[in-house]
């Protein structure tokens, strides 16, 4: 190789033959003294230092305790925050001047030269090794299991199937039901009334000017068993856009109402609440991962990690002018799971 | 002079002595040796972050309710008098405005909790990019990587028991995430919250995973990975009189008491500083659960970033399998992102190894520049997590700089594939630079500043040799070299098994062992100094620094050749 022609003036010198192939240890080096081991005025400057250091940690325990006393957290902001500010600042003193002080004394007053310790292989030696070999050879003999495979299976058998009786039980109830169907259904019905969350008022399609967003929740909900579950996922945002503005997908036709579209609130994406609304854009933001959507083009992604648009819901009025719901969603909302189109 | 107080001392060591042979253990430990240096104190911010996690812990369970039922908030704090919440949250606010010093221990542990993580991750930093994993310390750096594993989880099942509607909405993601996996997916989100999201079991369940489980395995690690340190005796960083035979430093008793122990104090004082001065998670200006309510800007705690930002970066990619789905926009950035990372990083040892074919054990330290594929690839994979966890404020960033945050998503996109390979190959170069730094010091000296003018006319800067202890330090160091393997066929000409699982070694092996330089040698030191001062300078110059650029593209090769390895490029055996 032309690099070992060209490196041949340094690595071959002319009177290399007496020179080791490598450099050997120097050896520790020297210790070199801090000012308190050379001066005694500075060795007592550094001992007082110490002392004034573990004082100061009990005037911070002092200062804690006075303010725990005489400053109560009261009822406003400010006395709270007052409150934790002289309890911290008492309570960091305390602390770190016990630290300070130790770490001072160390290094400015205990001796600090370095020693040197010997390391041993961590592998035991061959005599320790054959002899453990040895004793396990024994107790295998000892214990007659070589011999007899039916033990051997039985206690296998045994051992394996009696965590069953923890993990069985466990495993059975953890889930509640296990009725994972639940995740393709909601509580809207035909002629389930759109309320607003969270007081539960009807809404009057009357009332819904166009560029207007509301959160909705379906009527009834907080009859049901379990209204945290149930609203988690049937959620609503309802929003009105003038209908020309408005694309819709031929089987979805009857599904708004003179503008007016109801959709899924919950993210196609992994779930988070849809709330934030661009009304010039008509676009729906996800604030966990900015998930976009497209509100006047079927709630269609037009930016982010989401891949499927916000389920709609098809609403209609009814006699009074209330907006009601025609069905449940037409597909599950939400995350996507595995059997979620099964 | 014995007094009172000796003797007592005396007396119950006597006792305890015979009662429990107490006197091996403190002769075994008292004066044990450990070296000193900064950044082994990284590990011990982790361990004093934990015990205050531990002490102001178990203040907050005092006061803490784990349940989800429904009450209704009568307290000093105004703007929630009145709104229906879980009592997790309500005793949340109540510990916090009530309970004196409660908003203190609060703030404490939180932080303790984000020192934590950061305390173990930069530890994880310092034992990978000195080499302190490889033989014998493999199976501590397992310990290790399963604590932080076990400290990310306890961070996410403690941060989500206020039940505000941050954590709540972190726990939908959790669902969302849960719910992504193929097949049992669905049924593993009934697993975890006992049925719907978000149902009423989650807050008991993490309580007691939180309180009991979590800290418990965390807690026996930790008796683990320190019973490894002192078996194995600390590694200690190169230097003059440091080998793998003995363990230079200073004895436990007194220094590491006074200075360790000291040192747990300066970590609690700082961490009440933290949470004096700097309000960390207000839950009770987000308000509790609610599954139709989200604030803009919800940030995870930070070592939950890279994951909120791996979330972020995905396209929306699903794919639907003889009607089954399956969305790849969760389940890569969520399941596929961390495991290739969290398995790469705890066999990262075991590659090394099996790179290098070293047997030995080692107890000195490596130099990060020393071993340059190491570094880099260290600093490639911190890229992407750096990347992952800007990524995961891209919507702060948008709106901090008045950015459009699809600009930044797709930034960081190409970043994240870009990154990792512009830092491998910036950092490997200079670590190659800063090694023929060390050779061009050792072989000329330090620069002076003093130009002498010969007689000739000539003009040349003084150089100052280095002293022993420093040359020691910059040469004293292994280059390891590509494995050489036996050939195909045997002296019969029969194929050999196993030469494919070697041939696929070797090339791990040339990747990264191929660029090297290797130390400065005696004679190379004698012929540089035998020229005299100038004329070593104008004569090895060209020999060591200019063959990088020579370099072969494809392969690279031995930067330097070392007297007695004229071939030790594996290639050519």
């Amino acid at each position: 190789m032309s690099k070992n022609k060209q490196s041949r003036d340094v690595s071959v010198p002319d009177d290399g033959a007496d020179v080791p192939a490598r450099f050997t240890d120097p050896g520790h080096p020297e210790y070199r003294p801090r000012q308190s081991d050379l001066d005694p005025a500075a060795d007592k400057r550094a001992e007082r230092q110490v002392v004034a250091l573990f004082g100061l940690s009990v005037l911070g325990t002092v200062g804690f305790l006075v303010a725990y006393f005489a400053v109560p957290p009261g009822n406003t902001v400010a006395s709270m925050r007052l409150s934790n500010l002289l309890l911290g600042l008492g309570l960091f003193l305390a602390m770190f001047s016990i630290g300070a002080a130790a770490v001072h004394w160390s290094k400015s007053l205990m001796n600090v030269h370095e020693r040197s310790e010997d390391r041993h292989p961590l592998r035991s030696s061959d005599q320790t090794r054959a002899a453990a070999v040895e004793m396990l050879r024994e107790g295998a003999t000892d214990s007659a299991l070589g011999r007899r495979a039916v033990l051997k299976g039985a206690m296998v058998s045994a051992l394996v199937l009696a965590p069953l009786t923890v993990a069985v039980p466990l495993i059975g109830n953890v889930g509640a039901d296990w009725n994972v169907s639940k995740l393709k259904h909601t509580m809207w019905r035909k002629g389930t009334k759109l309320t607003i969350d969270p007081s539960g008022r009807p809404i009057k399609a009357a009332d819904v000017t166009v560029g207007s967003l509301f959160h909705v929740i379906p009527d009834g909900l907080d009859k049901t068993a379990h209204p945290l579950d149930e609203k988690a996922k049937a959620i609503v945002l309802l929003v009105r856009l003038d209908p020309r503005d408005l694309t819709e997908a031929a089987d979805r036709k009857g599904w708004s109402y003179q503008g007016i579209v109801a959709y899924s609130k919950v993210c196609t994406h992994v779930g988070c609440p849809v709330a934030l609304y661009e009304q010039q854009t008509h676009h729906l933001l996800c604030p966990c991962h900015q998930s976009t959507f497209d509100v006047a083009d079927g709630a269609k992604v037009v930016f982010g990690p989401a891949k499927r648009p916000l389920p709609q819901l098809p609403i209609e009025v009814d006699a009074d002018g209330y907006l009601i719901a025609q069905s449940d969603f037409h597909e599950p909302v939400g995350p996507t799971f595995w059997e979620r189109l099964k | 002079m014995t007094t009172a107080a000796s003797r007592g001392a005396a007396a119950t060591a006597d006792y305890l002595d015979q009662r429990t042979g107490v006197g091996v253990a403190v002769k075994g430990l008292a004066r044990k040796i450990f070296p000193d240096h900064w950044s082994f104190l990284l590990g011990e911010i982790a361990l004093y972050s934990f015990i205050v996690l531990l002490i102001s812990g178990v203040f907050l369970t005092m006061f803490f309710v784990p349940s989800m039922a429904e009450t209704t908030y009568h307290g000093p704090w105004a703007a929630l008098n009145g709104v229906p919440m879980s009592q997790a949250f309500a005793s949340t606010l109540r510990l916090s405005f009530e309970v004196r010093g409660g908003l203190l221990m609060r703030q404490v542990h939180h932080w303790a909790a984000l020192l934590f993580m950061a305390a173990i991750i930069t530890h994880m930093m310092r034992v990978f990019f000195t080499g302190a994993f490889r033989k014998p310390r493999e199976l501590n750096w397992l310990v290790g990587f399963t604590m932080m594993l076990l400290g990310l989880v306890a961070g996410l099942t403690g941060y989500s028991l206020p039940d505000d509607v941050l954590s709540g909405n972190g726990m939908r993601i959790t669902d969302g995430v849960a719910s992504s996996i193929p097949i049992i997916g669905s049924y593993l989100s009934y697993f975890i919250f006992g049925g719907e999201f978000p149902g009423s079991e989650l807050v008991p369940r993490l309580f007691t995973l939180h309180v009991l489980l979590i800290p418990g395995l965390i807690l026996a690690l930790i008796g683990a990975h320190l019973f490894l340190v002192f078996l194995q005796k600390h590694t200690q960083y190169p230097g003059s009189g440091r080998t793998d035979k003995n363990v230079v430093g200073y004895p436990m008793f007194p220094i590491y008491v006074a200075k360790a122990g000291g040192f747990f104090f300066i970590v609690f004082g700082v961490i009440a500083l933290l949470a004096a001065t700097m309000t960390v998670n207000p839950v009770w200006n987000y308000g509790p659960f609610d599954p139709a309510v989200v604030s803009a800007g919800a940030q995870p705690d930070w070592y939950m970033l890279f994951l909120e930002g791996s979330l972020r970066l995905m396209p929306g990619w699903e794919i639907v399998i003889a009607g089954f789905s399956i969305p790849l926009n969760v389940l890569i950035p969520a399941m596929v992102v961390p495991g290739v990372l969290f398995t790469a990083l705890a066999l990262y040892p075991f590659i090394e190894a099996l790179a290098t074919g070293d047997e030995r054990e080692h107890h000195v330290l490596n130099r990060p520049r020393n071993v340059p594929t190491r570094t880099a690839t260290g600093v490639s994979i911190l890229t992407a997590f750096i990347i992952l966890i800007v990524a995961g404020s891209n919507d702060l960033l948008a709106t901090r700089f008045h950015l459009s945050i699809n600009d930044i998503t797709w930034t960081l996109r190409v970043l994240l594939f870009l990154g990792p390979w512009f830092a491998f190959w910036i950092t490997k170069r200079m670590c190659l630079g800063l090694q023929r730094k060390d050779r061009e010091l050792v072989l000329h000296g330090h620069e002076t500043g003093r130009v002498v003018r010969f007689a000739h006319g000539e003009y040349i800067e003084v150089h100052r040799p280095l002293d022993d202890h420093e040359r020691w330090l910059r040469v004293n160091y292994d280059a390891h070299v590509p494995l050489a393997i036996a050939p195909e066929h045997d002296s019969r000409g029969v194929r050999r098994k196993g030469y494919r699982r070697d041939v696929l070694r070797q090339r791990l092996s040339r990747a990264f062992y191929e660029d090297r330089v290797e130390p400065v040698t005696p004679a190379q030191l004698a012929a540089a100094h035998a020229h005299g001062e100038h004329d070593a300078l104008a004569s090895a110059e060209p020999t060591t620094a200019p063959s990088l650029e020579r370099a072969p593209a494809g392969g690279g090769g031995d930067l330097t050749t070392r007297e007695g390895h004229p071939s030790n490029d594996a290639r050519n055996q």
